[in-house]
């Protein structure tokens, strides 16, 4: 199918008189419609609909939702979900302010180590954390050890929930501090010297202009952060929290059958809540721009620091990047102990957790590297073809293309899981195996699901293009394909590398839609293998030295997409001047 | 009309810069500047990109902090104070529009800094948009505001708090052509209606002539030369002001002779007669203005030349004459009918010697 489509692209690309390059556009669009219609828009709508669906009589009706709202467990999931996204916000939050105002308000060295610990926590899939933050924060972990030692204490840090919002808002905060922290820099300096001007000063000069102007970037991170967390399935799961809504539509599917009802009523829960969430993003985001500098000088004024604020300042990020930091030490450390449990630190060390996952469970790797590579091709595909019809051509609703790919923000990935359940389980293959078992089904999930991202990053790189720079070369003989093969697609390369990377790095950690869709060990990714390591005391080792591997892998193609972005933008900025 | 009578109460005042240096690093941005505005005056900022106008203003209105020197606004120092004390009114280039805040509100924001009472407020607010034609709009939000309205939209906000001075950074760039001299003009018009002392940032020569009382003109973080816009165009105190304002043709040479022969020796040859007593420093160059020169056929007095090309203007036909070493350019009122020069031609240019300066740098 994906395939199908990448060629009807080309195609479109190659054809020279308008009428076959009308041809092209058709089929490109056929082609996307039908990717998206089969592997987003109809397993959602199945999930809706059964969940309006009276399970014997397949009459449309509500007692569905009258029997959640019956249930306890479900209220009570439902109030835990909510609960721990509000809190992960919170927290997230008070990691992120310090840190967004000192790097937009003063001058000092810390901006470059804030900068890089904004992006370290995100390249670790925050389930992979879980465990590790068990064994440094937990009941018997590493800190209440010492604490209890000391002064006789324990701090509940990983109790229930508290270790599910701990986790999460460790994970998370980046969200918050990215958007904050651009909204904050956004800010013409302008906008705050003329209330200075008007005689408006100190925490005022804050209350009234500085913070209502960043509120969008608050806003629109903090509700990414209610999203993920509200979403998350593995997390969870892996700490052992079974009464919140993903878990539940999880466990309902998985224990009871594809047949409950209960597992859709979830997911519609879950949708609902993306939806509003991303709503409220896109309300706080937009007509932002007028805010944003313009001529004559950006970003907040600076200033320096004395030596108290100074010292406070710097006491503050410590502690925020030893929090941070933690998952990764802890999954180091776990990865290469011999055995650590009631200790502090663990009691030996070996590498034979790595030769046992780079050894026997080598699969999970190559499984990985193969499915997000291959979603990640797919992404840019679909994402290019996209970004020119909606950009480069004037065809009636080619919007629509556009709006269809990014509504995948608002299906959590276990709704996503348990639609192609439904939809497929009945279908076979030729072979006879059942299409949802097949493991292409997992990329076509994990393409999906990243599909929003890269379309963004290739959007982003064709409006670069300058249509005259196209214009120019029709001007001097180019045929549209060839214009576009010459022209255009070598000076977005930038732009599709970027999101051929951020489908990449996110695909290879993804775990809700891949736990539905895995049916058989030998199939599943590094993400999977990580879980059911992590189920065992026995396989924590071997779990976190394939955590570690993932880290890798995520940190360094986001490192050589980094790389790639800079090699680009002095390469134009070099052809510019 | 009472809502302007009651806007312009506020007392007009001088503002008195001594000896202003201004570093950033090892950048000398303002050199020893030192500036008398008068009560009243709109006067003019004028220079090129980076010649420390701007700095200069944004140091009057507390944004900036001099190394060394003093300003005083109506007599009082406010070098040590924070801009918000200073109550002198700035209107940004960028018009700074607040914008979670509707037009009505930007415009309360400086009175409720104040804390005036809240009728006293949508009292001054009424008259400060009503001022500026904008009362109807007053619930927009400014993205909802064209380039002109916000325009007049952060003025208002600005004299609505009758601020002892009025300062204008670049307020005209963000205009379009037409807008931008009918906006000057309605400028002008009530500046002149509130009396209050204002000073206008530019960089553009014909806006500063067409509105200032008096213009100094900058560059490279230093004052050139003070004046009102004829005398800075008909006498400029160096090259740059010459070049500057308006054009100017520059000859290298060298005075030579005496009395009824005394004349400027034009490098490369030709040689134009100029007054006796005329004030010739040591490497000074000859600088007149292209409507004062005339051409004709070769004959008498004037240094000759061949036309080298030629550019009609509409009024003028201005010709470009090489003379020794250097081209000058001659503009000629344009008649339908007369005679004309083609180029190649080859010409006698003849120069009113009261017309002539000689500026040194």
């Amino acid at each position: 199918m994906a395939g199908a489509t990448g060629m009807s692209v080309l195609s479109a690309a190659r054809v020279a008189q308008p009428g076959t390059a009308m041809m092209g556009h058709w089929l490109a669009i056929a082609g996307i419609t039908g990717f998206l219609g089969l592997f987003l828009v109809i397993p959602v709508a199945m999930v809706i609909l059964v969940a309006f669906q009276d399970p014997s009589t397949g009459a449309v009706t509500l007692v569905n939702f009258a029997d959640f709202l019956r249930n306890d467990l479900f209220l009570r999931a439902f109030r835990n979900s909510f609960y721990v996204s509000i809190m992960s916000v919170v927290w997230a939050s008070i990691f992120a302010l310090p840190l967004a105002y000192f790097t937009t308000r003063f001058e000092f060295r810390g901006a470059a180590i804030v900068q890089t610990l904004g992006v370290i926590p995100l390249i670790m899939p925050p389930f992979a954390g879980a465990v590790a933050m068990q064994l440094i924060f937990g009941r018997n972990g590493s800190i209440n050890l010492l604490l209890g030692d000391w002064f006789d204490i324990n701090i509940p840090f990983m109790e229930g929930l508290n270790g599910v919002i701990f986790v999460q808002s460790v994970h998370y905060f980046p969200f918050i501090l990215i958007n904050l922290t651009a909204s904050l820099r956004n800010i013409d300096r302008a906008m705050e010297e003329a209330a200075q001007n008007l005689g408006c000063s100190g925490f005022r000069l804050f209350r009234r202009i500085v913070f209502p102007l960043a509120m969008p970037g608050f806003v629109a991170g903090a509700s990414l952060v209610f999203i993920k967390v509200f979403d998350d399935l593995a997390t969870p799961l892996l700490l052992n929290v079974k009464d919140m809504l993903a878990p539940q539509a999880y466990l309902r599917i998985t224990s009871v059958g594809l047949k409950d009802p209960t597992g859709y009523v979830i997911s519609v829960v879950l949708i609902v809540f993306s939806v509003l969430s991303l709503f409220v993003a896109s309300l706080a985001t937009r007509g932002q721009d007028y805010a944003t500098v313009q001529r004559g000088g950006g970003g907040l004024a600076k200033r320096r620091m004395n030596p108290a604020q100074a010292v406070l300042a710097y006491a503050v990020i410590g502690l925020i990047l030893l929090l941070v930091l933690a998952p990764h030490l802890g999954l180091g450390l776990l990865s290469l102990a011999t055995i650590w449990s009631y200790s502090p630190l663990p009691d030996g060390y070996t590498l034979d957790h790595y030769a046992r996952v780079l050894g026997e469970s080598w699969q999970f790797i190559s499984n990985t590297l193969l499915y997000a590579s291959l979603a990640g091709l797919i992404d840019v595909v679909l994402g290019t073809a996209i970004a020119y019809l909606v950009l480069r051509t004037k065809i009636a609703g080619r919007h629509w293309l556009d709006y269809m790919a990014s509504a995948a923000l608002a299906v959590p990935g276990v709704v996503l899981g348990i639609g192609y359940l439904r939809a497929y389980y009945g279908v076979s293959l030729p072979s006879g195996q059942s299409v949802t078992s097949f493991w292409f089904i997992i990329v076509i999930a994990l393409a999906v699901r990243r599909l929003p991202y890269a379309l963004r990053a290739c959007m982003a790189a064709m409006q670069q293009v300058s249509v005259s720079l196209e214009e120019a070369a029709e001007n001097l003989g180019a045929t549209k394909a060839r214009t576009i093969r010459r022209i255009v697609v070598p000076l977005m390369t930038g732009g599709i590398v970027a999101g051929f990377v951020t489908s990449f790095a996110t695909a290879a950690v993804e775990l809700s839609a891949t736990m539905m869709l895995v049916q058989n060990t030998s199939d599943a990714p590094l993400a999977y293998g990580l879980y059911v390591f992590m189920q065992s005391p026995a396989g924590r080792g071997a779990g976190a030295a394939l955590g570690m591997i993932a880290v890798l892998i995520v940190g360094l193609s986001t490192y050589l997409s980094t790389v790639l972005a800079e090699r680009d933008r002095a390469a134009k900025a070099g052809a510019a001047t | 009309m009472s809502a302007n009578d009651n806007l312009s109460r506020a007392e007009a005042a001088d503002i008195r810069i001594e000896g202003v240096n201004l570093s950033y690093g090892k950048t000398h941005v303002l050199k020893d500047v030192s500036l008398a505005i008068e009560p009243g005056e709109f006067f003019a900022f004028l220079g090129p990109s980076g010649c420390g106008k701007t700095t200069l203003l944004r140091l009057i209105a507390g944004f900036n902090v001099a190394q060394t020197g003093s300003v005083r606004i109506g007599g009082a120092e406010v070098a040590d104070l924070p801009p918000w004390k200073r109550d002198v009114g700035m209107v940004f280039q960028s018009y700074a529009l607040w914008p979670h805040m509707s037009v009505a509100r930007n415009v309360a924001f400086g009175l409720e800094e104040r804390h005036l009472p809240r009728d006293e407020i949508v009292r001054r607010v009424d008259e400060a948009l009503e001022l500026v034609e904008l009362k109807h709009l007053r619930d927009r939000k400014p993205s909802q505001l064209s380039g002109g309205q916000q325009q007049r939209v952060a003025l208002a906000r600005t004299i609505a708090v009758r601020p002892k001075v009025l300062l204008l950074d670049e307020p005209l760039s963000n205009l379009d052509a037409k807008m931008r001299v009918q906006v000057r003009s309605e400028l002008r018009e009530l500046q002149s209606r509130l009396g209050i002392t204002t000073i206008f940032v530019t960089h553009d020569q014909e806006e500063a002539n067409s509105i200032c009382d008096r213009v100094a003109v900058f560059n490279d973080g230093a004052i050139q030369q003070v004046g009102t816009p004829i005398e800075l165009y008909d006498r400029p105190a160096n090259l740059f002001v010459a070049n500057f304002l308006g054009t100017a043709n520059i000859l290298d040479g060298k005075a030579a002779g005496a009395g009824e022969a005394r004349r400027f020796e034009v490098a490369g040859g030709g040689h134009f007669v100029i007054p006796a007593d005329a004030p010739v420093e040591d490497g000074a160059r000859l600088v007149f203005r292209p409507q004062d020169a005339m051409i004709g056929l070769p004959a008498g007095e004037g240094p000759a030349g061949a036309v080298v090309t030629r550019e009609f203007l509409g009024a003028t036909m201005r010709y470009v004459v090489r003379i020794g070493d250097g081209d000058i350019m001659i503009d000629v009122p344009h008649r339908a009918g007369a005679a004309q020069f083609q180029p190649g031609d080859r010409v006698g240019v003849t120069l009113d010697p009261a017309r002539a300066m000689f500026l040194a740098r």
